[in-house]
């Protein structure tokens, strides 16, 4: 023990000094309590929308990207608008481009009425059901699971065969409990064999904060109903150029591929990079839906908003390192004839500088410490009040009581200077 | 010789003017020696003391201090002497009250960087040289005026300095804790501890073995008989 005078000692003086004016002590961490508690709480909320959107993606498991006809960033719906000029179906040579890009697993092309079409089942109507008319892959490529019966066969495109296959919500709002399959369902008069049902994409859950999101997801999540591919010119029209579903080995390869998918489609039309479209004024051209895209974009957005809350948490920090040193000098005040007396008694610069740094750091770093207890509190009640996920941050935790350390560090600097300067003399004379 | 101090002089800036506070002060301490130094207030003698205590340096003028010159040690050269040459004894106690005696008695083997369980015992020691180890934990408010003084030269011996510097020690005392505090420097200076004990009561020099006179700055020689009769 070289250094018994130093820094145990000095922690031992802090507390007790913290401990003999306990008010003071409790008024001064305030500052440093709230700066960062409301760290603690903006960063853990931080964390836990972006781990939110971020498990939503993964959650959606499949790495898809859809890739369909966009009309100024608006999905082009067959449903109300006829197939614009100069667009056809997608050829086979691009599906094989697709197919080769780099990250690509597989792909597949589909059509769908989302809105206008209505499905009967007996007595029972499904209005507004979504309609896809899918290749054999297109289960695979958008990673939907198969619960009961049997997928879409070559055999099935090849003939013609009027099948279909239900998604979970739609076999229930068509059957209740009954047995689908073997089952008949009427579309648009004519008549198909349910041969499976799908689970729902479901656990793909958003907060919607537009009416884009809502058309994005809730559309997403109504009832489906599949047919193949082949069999979409008997209930709708011949030639509708279709949309792509690509599926991507990872995550992060979601844009590029859907980029490039985009590329070759509109590559095919003869559709350059350049800003018109095929019809002139209105920019008309394949686009991917691209989620990851969209929830960088939500992350981004509420990272740079709460940055700025950070921002007004760092200078609540600042006032609360203006209390600290102001204590600390009165503290100084207060104690000079103890100063005098140590320094009497053989006490160097550096120790009672040591000493007055540590009570600082030691009074802000306890104040650290329980900001970081009330911010987590605090965070957890955003949870449970505004339903808005929470992920408390071990490294925001460590960093945050480290800052108060260092806030009372720097700001205990210049009363611990004063106090190590003191002549002993006038020290002890002081009354 | 612990203290050796030739041709000493010390000034004090007022403003503009130089005020003169020691005039050609020169002082010598033998070991084992129990000196005493009387002066009115105003004479000076608080500022020799600070000066024999290194707390102050002379304007001018040779500190031998156990043979060393001080007047070419740093801050910290300083600060270690105080530590462990001198010992400090002063006119209001001086304890810190909020530490208990014990730990009041260990403060300057703190500062000499003495692992805590030694410093602990030494402590105690020098607390039973002064008869009140069985105050150890007691704080300085539980404490008489001539316990806390008893105390305060615990503090002062634990680290066992060459020389006991006292500054009115009696002055905040009643006559009869005065005259055991006197009997207990007597004590501690047969052992062989040396003092130089700063008072303005005759009665109190006495207990000296040799009295020296501070006035207006300069130090003399005082026939130690002529105070006999007043003690």
């Amino acid at each position: 023990m070289v250094r018994s005078s130093g820094f145990g000692e000095n922690i031992k003086l802090a507390f007790r000094g913290i401990f003999t004016h306990k008010m003071r002590s409790f008024l001064t961490m305030l500052g440093i309590i709230i700066g960062i508690a409301a760290i603690i709480a903006i960063v853990s909320t931080i964390r836990g929308t972006n781990e939110q959107i971020k498990q939503n993606l993964i959650g959606a498991g499949t790495n898809s990207v859809t890739v369909c006809i966009k009309q100024n960033d608006w999905e082009y719906e067959f449903d109300y608008m006829s197939v614009p000029d100069g667009f056809y179906p997608v050829s086979d040579e691009s599906m094989d481009q697709i197919r080769s890009l780099p990250g690509v697993k597989c792909a597949a092309r589909y059509l769908s009425r989302k809105n206008s079409a209505s499905v009967y089942c007996g007595s029972v109507t499904l209005d507004g059901c979504g309609v896809f008319g899918v290749e054999s892959d297109y289960f695979n490529a958008a990673g939907l699971q198969l619960i009961k019966g049997r997928l879409f066969g070559e055999h099935d495109i090849s003939s013609f065969s009027k099948v279909a296959v239900l998604d979970r919500s739609a076999a229930k709002a068509l059957f209740s409990s009954d047995e689908p399959i073997g089952k008949t369902i009427e579309i648009g008069k004519e008549v198909f064999l349910v041969v499976g049902v799908i689970d729902t994409e479901s656990s793909f859950r958003p907060s919607i904060e537009s009416m884009e999101d809502y058309y994005t997801y809730v559309g997403n999540t109504s009832a489906k109903v599949y047919i193949p591919l082949a069999d979409w010119p008997i209930l709708f029209q011949f030639d509708e150029p279709e949309s792509v579903i690509v599926r991507c080995k990872d995550t992060d390869s979601m844009t590029d591929v859907g980029r490039k998918t985009a590329e070759i489609l509109n590559n095919a039309l003869g559709i350059g990079e350049g800003k018109d479209g095929k019809s002139g004024e209105s920019d008309i051209r394949y686009k991917a839906d691209d989620l990851l895209e969209q929830a960088k974009q939500i992350q981004d957005l509420s990272k740079s908003t709460n940055s700025m809350l950070i921002w007004i948490a760092g200078i609540s920090l600042l006032v609360g390192g203006i209390g600290v040193m102001n204590i600390m000098l009165v503290s100084v005040t207060e104690r000079t004839r103890e100063i005098g007396l140590k320094k009497a008694l053989g006490a160097k610069k550096r120790v009672i500088l040591g000493q007055f740094l540590t009570e600082a750091a030691v009074l802000t770093s306890v104040g650290g410490i329980l900001g970081v207890a009330v911010g987590i509190a605090l965070a957890y009640a955003i949870q449970f009040i505004a339903q808005v996920p929470v992920a408390i941050s071990i490294p925001a935790i460590v960093v945050s009581v480290l800052f108060s350390t260092a806030v009372g560090l720097i700001f205990g600097l210049l009363p611990s200077i004063q106090a190590s300067r003191l002549d002993p003399i006038e020290a002890l004379r002081y009354e | 010789m612990i203290i050796d101090i030739k041709n000493l002089y010390k000034d004090y800036l007022n403003g503009e003017m130089v005020v003169p506070v020691l005039k050609d002060v020169s002082f010598s301490v033998d070991e084992g020696e129990f000196v005493s130094i009387m002066g009115r207030s105003g004479s000076g003698k608080s500022t020799l003391m600070n000066i024999i205590g290194c707390l102050d340096r002379p304007t001018s003028g040779n500190y031998l201090f156990n043979g060393e010159d001080v007047s070419a040690m740093s801050d910290d050269e300083l600060s270690d002497l105080r530590n462990r040459g001198v010992g400090f004894i002063f006119q209001q106690f001086n304890l810190l009250p909020r530490d208990t005696a014990l730990e009041n008695v260990e403060l300057p083997l703190v500062y000499a960087n003495v692992p805590a369980q030694e410093r602990k015992a030494r402590a105690l020691e020098a607390l039973e040289r002064v008869d009140l180890a069985d105050r150890a934990e007691f704080l300085p408010t539980q404490l008489s005026g001539g316990q806390k003084q008893r105390v305060a030269i615990a503090r002062a011996i634990v680290n066992n300095p060459s020389i006991l510097l006292a500054d009115e020690p009696t002055g905040a005392l009643d006559s009869r804790s005065g005259e055991q505090l006197m009997e207990l420097f007597c004590d501690l200076n047969r052992q062989g501890m040396s003092i130089v004990m700063i008072t303005h009561e005759r009665g109190v020099a006495a207990y000296a073995q040799r009295v020296m006179m501070l006035s207006d700055g300069v130090l003399t020689d005082t026939d130690k008989e002529s105070l006999e009769g007043i003690k």
